[in-house]
């Protein structure tokens, strides 16, 4: 496939990673390894051959045109794929050591990996009660335990000033942006390792997506994020590493100042320089 | 030009809305232009007496007793044959030739029914002609309203709250009680309200599965008499149409007070504020 030789040195390094140092928690180390994965929908393929090592604790960014298989690669990392009728994967993905699509277990994986999505999908709850949502289908039941992790995730995701008195009223009627805040809240309630985000400010005004996107810069801290994003100029911002994909494969991975300043492949500097896309 | 046009155009609807609500308002203005003077308390809570003068309390506590128990048979199938359909089924050849068969169903007059019910479930069943074996076949009548109903307001549940949810690790079962159901739950109780109403307005179906007994019903398996059934009957026996008019006063307040009690209910459900 379209691999370039240094992506293949680097999925070995990082296999050799997690074989020394998978207990270790530092920034760097791959926390995900995707090798060679193909994805079919139907007859039709979307991904060819991608691979790349995700680092953990650090803010990865898909960017590329529309179609071009970033969401689609990012929903294969907590197997949200596995909904649409006939998509076929080939391919390893191993989160931690362990290939998610040889066990069967997407309950597990869904509650290590969460996700943010691009349109702020609350239920029609109380903000406490979307927040709880996870814990709760998980058993998690003693009412002390719950408003604990409420307030930790609410507070870890910015937003606990501004909605704690109102936890019992609808989180629909709060605004987009704080909707948004609620729903990061809701996947971190979950204490995950790892949070995809697809493109999650596509639908917010420029104050709102500015404090999603300081958000996740605290949270790389503590989670390794992946982020689909449309707005090159907020992968620049946020990511420490970014991949441009272009018709379903990866052209280039690299450090993202590298893929903003001096990309190695003409394709990625037409479209980071605005050619096309 | 254009503007008388419009004006016209304009007309119009108005001719057709107030044309459909005068007609409603002299249907039931007749009725109880008819019936109203007949309604008394010794009318609605007074036993049948067939030599005039009674009242209609027993066919009251069988229609009751009709919906009741024929919403218990058909909600539950109908809701779980929905959601099957719905959310689980591939949706291939065998879906769409059951979705085919529902939406036929609801065009087969009643009568058809009846006639299976009469042959199924009071001959072949021996459940005789009773409020049971007429529950029964008005429960086949209603299930592909209920399947109908509830498929369509499965189907506006927006599909970001089940990926949502099924993204927090959660079940396909879990997120079907805990998230689609209840944002269904409008939709699916629109849909009980239309099966009381077929439910009510039935009358050959039950006529020739209940019977026509003017008694008091005994238990499920005693023959009654459901109000629509006794209303045909007074008119065809005696010709009295005062009687049966104000039967329908009875039918009508019924209805409207089962409406108003679902739709309260569905908005205590939807807790208002969300």
């Amino acid at each position: 496939m379209t691999t370039t030789v240094k992506e293949k040195n680097k999925k070995k390094t990082g296999k050799a990673f997690l074989q020394v140092g998978q207990e270790e928690a530092t920034p760097g180390t791959s926390k995900i390894s995707v090798s060679d994965l193909n994805l079919f929908y139907g007859e039709k393929q979307a991904l060819f051959g991608v691979s790349l090592d995700i680092e953990e604790k650090k803010v990865t960014s898909l960017i590329g045109p529309s179609g071009c298989g970033k969401s689609t690669f990012l929903r294969t990392l907590n197997r949200m794929n596995d909904l649409i009728d006939g998509v076929k994967i080939a391919g390893d993905i191993v989160i931690d050591g362990e290939n998610i699509y040889a066990s069967n277990d997407v309950i597990k994986l869904r509650t290590r990996v969460g996700m943010v999505f691009q349109k702020p999908n609350l239920f029609p709850m109380s903000i406490f009660d979307n927040v709880a949502y996870g814990p709760r289908m998980q058993g998690i039941k003693n009412k002390k335990e719950l408003n604990k992790i409420v307030e930790e995730s609410l507070r870890g995701a910015a937003i606990w000033e501004e909605v704690k008195d109102r936890l019992k009223t609808s989180a629909l009627g709060l605004s987009g942006g704080q909707q948004q805040r609620v729903c990061i809240a809701r996947a971190i309630a979950m204490k995950p390792d790892v949070i995809l985000m697809d493109e999650p400010t596509s639908a917010l005004d420029p104050i709102s997506t500015l404090k999603v996107e300081e958000l996740i810069t605290k949270m790389k801290k503590e989670y390794t994020i992946v982020i689909v994003t449309h707005n090159m100029q907020q992968a620049a911002r946020i990511s420490d590493k970014t991949a441009f994909f272009l018709n379903g494969e990866v052209v280039e991975y690299d450090e993202t100042n590298k893929i903003f300043s001096t990309p190695r492949d003409q394709r990625t500097e037409d479209y980071v320089t605005g050619r096309f896309g | 030009m254009r503007k008388m046009k419009d004006n016209l155009l304009h007309g119009l609807l108005w001719f057709s809305a107030i044309l459909s609500v005068a007609v409603l308002v002299m249907i039931v203005g007749y009725i109880f232009y008819k019936g109203a003077h007949l309604i008394s308390f010794e009318f609605i809570f007074g036993d049948y007496s067939p030599t005039g003068g009674g009242g209609i309390w027993p066919m009251i506590v069988t229609t009751i007793y009709t919906i009741v128990i024929s919403l218990i048979i058909a909600t539950p199938i109908g809701i779980l044959a929905a959601v099957y359909l719905q959310e689980y089924a591939k949706q291939g050849r065998l879906v769409k030739v059951i979705r085919f068969a529902t939406e036929s169903l609801t065009g087969i007059p009643s009568i058809i029914y009846g006639l299976f019910g009469a042959v199924f479930f009071v001959t072949t069943l021996k459940l005789g002609m009773s409020i049971l074996a007429a529950s029964l076949t008005l429960a086949i009548i209603v299930l592909p309203v209920i399947i109908r109903t509830t498929e369509e307001s499965l189907k506006t549940v927006p599909p970001t709250y089940r990926e949502g949810s099924l993204a927090l690790g959660t079940t396909r079962l879990q997120t079907l009680y805990k998230v689609i159901l209840p944002s269904a739950m409008p939709g699916i109780l629109s849909g009980i309200i239309l099966s009381i109403g077929r439910i009510v307005g039935e009358s050959a179906a039950i006529f020739l599965t209940a019977g026509t007994v003017a008694a008091m019903p005994e238990g499920l398996l005693s023959s009654a008499r459901t109000l629509t059934v006794h209303s045909f009957l007074v008119t065809q026996e005696s010709g009295d149409i005062e009687l049966a008019a104000a039967v329908g006063i009875v039918l009508i307040v019924i209805i409207l007070a089962i409406n108003l009690i679902a739709t309260y209910i569905s908005k205590k459900l939807n807790k208002a504020d969300y």
